[in-house]
């Protein structure tokens, strides 16, 4: 806990840190150096008169997106004298239990490499490169016995996991009583209830306009649809983050949801962007990971099966195997509370000047990692974009579902508070589905991970995300989750087993998003 | 690291089957008379209170609260804040920091669901030394201060208080050098090598 103006000036500090020596930075000062030619700029008034400059040609602007940026992904700094660990997660039982899943991943991976006789990385020979180069628009295409390659895990190994975390210090008495939680988390995070839930959504409130109910066919525009289209342009006009990000929590209009999502998550697209990803490619053709090979299976077993996704496939592999080299992405490190695997190169163990973490961007994909990427090929069809659009959202949410943490938007929290929710408003059907062994967070975890990415229909996916995006934060996915259950509650309740239970919430591809989440949350009687 | 004085502070609490979890009191000599600056971790305390033995008026040394039941954990049958990092500053307190023989930090769990709590990596810091601060960039130290304003009480700020400030802000920025700024690189590899076979555990 720190006072306001302490915390502020850490802030400030912080952000401008960040922000030195980026590429804003040295195009504001270009800017700036090239404004001194014009006749409004008199020597008297020169840092008045720049800085009005910079307003209105809308590099302020610029400047202020990218300020915004920083403060919604870093998280507000916490007291001086805390320890890097404690920013990345403040409990220790929690950055213990992290740590043992980590390296069970790592033992998984290394017997993998062990047992297939394949290193980790490799340089690629001369004519691979040749050949890989040549066909890089079809990676689809090939073919590669992907057999002996096993996903390294999948959701519900990590499920199991979190099932396992306690507080030493709580009394987890082995009689039941008021301090077990009935479901299968059982650590004491705070999690929010539904009015407070209704406060922080209150954009989703049954008497605002929202895409995805007020733009069904039965409405006419002129009710809320025109309107909502026509102040999107104007944010897009206007090119504030902010304002986009707070349009968006009634939904995007599809045709303007790619440029309102590279707004909000403050991608330009610029020529050095662009460069760096062809850097990215050509550390693909260079290396040959290990990874590679887990993406490519990934691929194939999930995005590839998909009837909405199947033909993005070729684009899936550019973006993930590029993803694989980004060393950018190991900034996200130090709010996630995970740590990036780390090895030595030529088998020089415990010599620094050879240590390297693999991944380069220190991410092990997992049984799904591919279907994080799959929904944004429908927006983005330039590779340099939807790769950048990917990793932004991969650094500011995606990381959050696959790492053990206290953070609101983490899996475990978001898994208690489904749970929460679920056993406050549905208590028959909680007990019920308890009874018959199909704990509800069995079968709702796989869709929480994924982001529900591959089980909704995709144009419902997309005004999920829209709210993600607008409320940065994740807990919408059980909120959601808990809004599916109480929508199929009369079926479930008349199931008698795990697998039925399964069954009655295997498809949910004519599900409506928003007027389930808009009933579970402002329409129910608690 | 600040000359700060770390001072020890036993766990209370104990696995008993007590039911009430209540309060413990944790009394020690003040390392310094003067107090500036109070910095600790908490470990599942709710709610602090702080009690300093001090010269009354009359001479004689009596015992003030500077601090009452500050809240260290919103919800205390949840996590939150259960094991953050606290800054207890000299003007956030009730009373004078001064000639300060004794103090005892009170401290409260009502929920009775935690096995034990306390308040750990104690430390008392005096006027004209700075608790650990993080980095901050030179530039700081040539802000312009912001412009004050329209006092709604008409009074002049505290020029102690503001002076102190301005203080704290170059000290800052004298603990920070010019720090490059992290540019991206995108070298993995070493020397154009990244032959990797096993992945490290440690």
């Amino acid at each position: 806990m720190l006072e306001p103006e302490r915390g502020l000036s850490l802030t400030i500090a912080r952000v401008v840190q960040r922000l030195q020596g980026s590429s804003l930075h040295s195009q504001l000062e270009r800017q700036a150096r090239v404004s001194l030619h014009k006749p409004e700029i008199k020597l008297e008034s020169l840092k008045e008169d720049i800085k009005d400059f910079l307003k209105t040609s809308g590099w302020e602007k610029k400047l202020q997106n990218a300020v915004y940026s920083e403060l919604n992904v870093f998280p507000s700094p916490c007291h001086p004298a805390a320890p890097p660990e404690h920013i990345k997660e403040p409990l220790a039982y929690m950055r213990k239990a992290q740590g043992s899943w980590e390296k069970r991943i790592l033992k998984s991976l290394n017997s993998m490499c062990t047992e297939l006789n394949i290193p980790l990385a490799q340089k690629r020979p001369a004519n691979e490169q040749k050949e890989l180069l040549n066909k890089w628009n079809e990676m689809g295409t090939d073919e590669p016995d992907l057999s002996l390659f096993r996903p390294v895990y999948a959701p519900k190994d990590f499920l199991e996991v979190l099932m396992n975390l306690r507080n030493p210090n709580y009394e987890n008495g082995e009689q039941p009583s008021f301090r077990n939680h009935l479901g299968l988390i059982q650590v004491p995070l705070k999690v929010k209830d539904i009015p407070e839930l209704k406060e922080d959504f209150n954009e989703l409130g049954l008497n605002i306009g929202q895409l995805g109910i007020d733009d069904s066919a039965q409405v006419p525009p002129e009710f809320f649809e025109n309107e909502h289209v026509r102040v999107g342009q104007k944010v897009l006009a206007e090119q504030d983050s902010a304002a986009a990000q707070q349009y968006v929590r009634q939904g995007c209009p599809t045709a303007l949801r790619a440029d309102l999502w590279a707004l909000i998550l403050n991608i330009s697209n610029q020529p050095e962007d662009i460069l760096y990803y062809e850097q990215l490619k050509s550390n693909v053709i260079q290396h040959d990971l290990l990874v590679d090979s887990l993406i490519y299976k990934d691929v194939k077993l999930t995005a590839s099966n998909d009837d909405y996704y199947f033909v993005f496939e070729d684009y899936l592999y550019q973006v993930l195997l590029c993803f694989s080299r980004d060393t950018s992405v190991l900034e996200h490190f130090t709010y996630s509370s995970a740590t990036p695997p780390k090895s030595y190169i030529q088998g020089k163990l415990g010599m620094e000047e050879y240590a390297v973490f693999y991944p380069p961007n220190g991410v092990i994909p997992f049984h799904g990692f591919s279907m994080y990427v799959a929904p944004l090929c429908f927006l983005y069809h330039e590779p340099s974009k939807l790769y950048q659009i990917f990793r932004e959202m991969y650094v500011r949410f995606f990381f959050r579902l696959h790492s053990i943490s206290s953070h609101p938007s983490g899996i475990v929290s978001l898994c208690l508070l489904f749970e929460t929710l679920l056993q406050t408003h549905l208590p028959q059907l909680f007990y019920h589905l308890r009874e018959i062994g199909a704990q509800p967070l069995r079968i709702s975890f796989k869709w929480m991970v994924r982001a529900f990415s591959g089980y909704l229909a995709t144009d419902q996916l997309l005004l999920l995300w829209d709210r993600i995006l607008g409320y940065n934060s994740l807990e919408i996915l059980a909120v959601l989750a808990a809004a599916v259950f109480a929508f199929r509650a009369v079926n479930l309740m008349e199931v008698t087993s795990l697998a039925a239970a399964e069954a009655v919430l295997a498809d949910l591809s004519t599900l409506k998003v928003m007027p389930l989440l808009q009933i579970f949350l402002f329409a129910t009687v608690t | 690291m600040g000359g700060g004085l770390p001072v020890p502070v036993p766990a209370v609490g104990g696995g008993c089957r007590c039911r009430y979890r209540g309060d413990a009191v944790v009394g020690l000599r003040s390392p310094v008379p003067q107090v500036q600056e109070i910095v600790f971790r908490n470990f599942y305390t709710a709610f602090l209170s702080v009690r300093v033995q001090r010269p009354g008026p009359g001479g004689s040394r009596r015992w003030m609260t500077c601090l009452r039941d500050l809240c260290l954990m919103p919800c205390p049958h949840t996590e939150e804040g259960s094991q953050d990092y606290f800054c207890l500053h000299r003007h956030q307190m009730l009373c004078d920091l001064d000639q300060v023989t004794a103090m005892r930090f009170i401290l409260r769990q009502p929920s009775p669901v935690w096995l034990h709590f306390t308040i750990e990596d104690l430390q008392i810091f005096p006027p004209g030394q700075k608790s650990p601060q993080k980095d901050f960039p030179s530039w700081l130290s040539q802000l312009t201060p912001p412009e004050q304003p329209a006092s709604l009480h008409g009074e002049l700020p505290d020029p102690e208080k503001v002076s102190t400030e301005v203080q704290q802000m170059w000290v800052l920025t004298e603990v920070i050098r010019a720090r490059q700024a992290a540019a991206r690189i995108g070298r993995f590899d070493v020397d154009g090598c990244y032959d990797v076979n096993l992945l490290s555990y440690t």
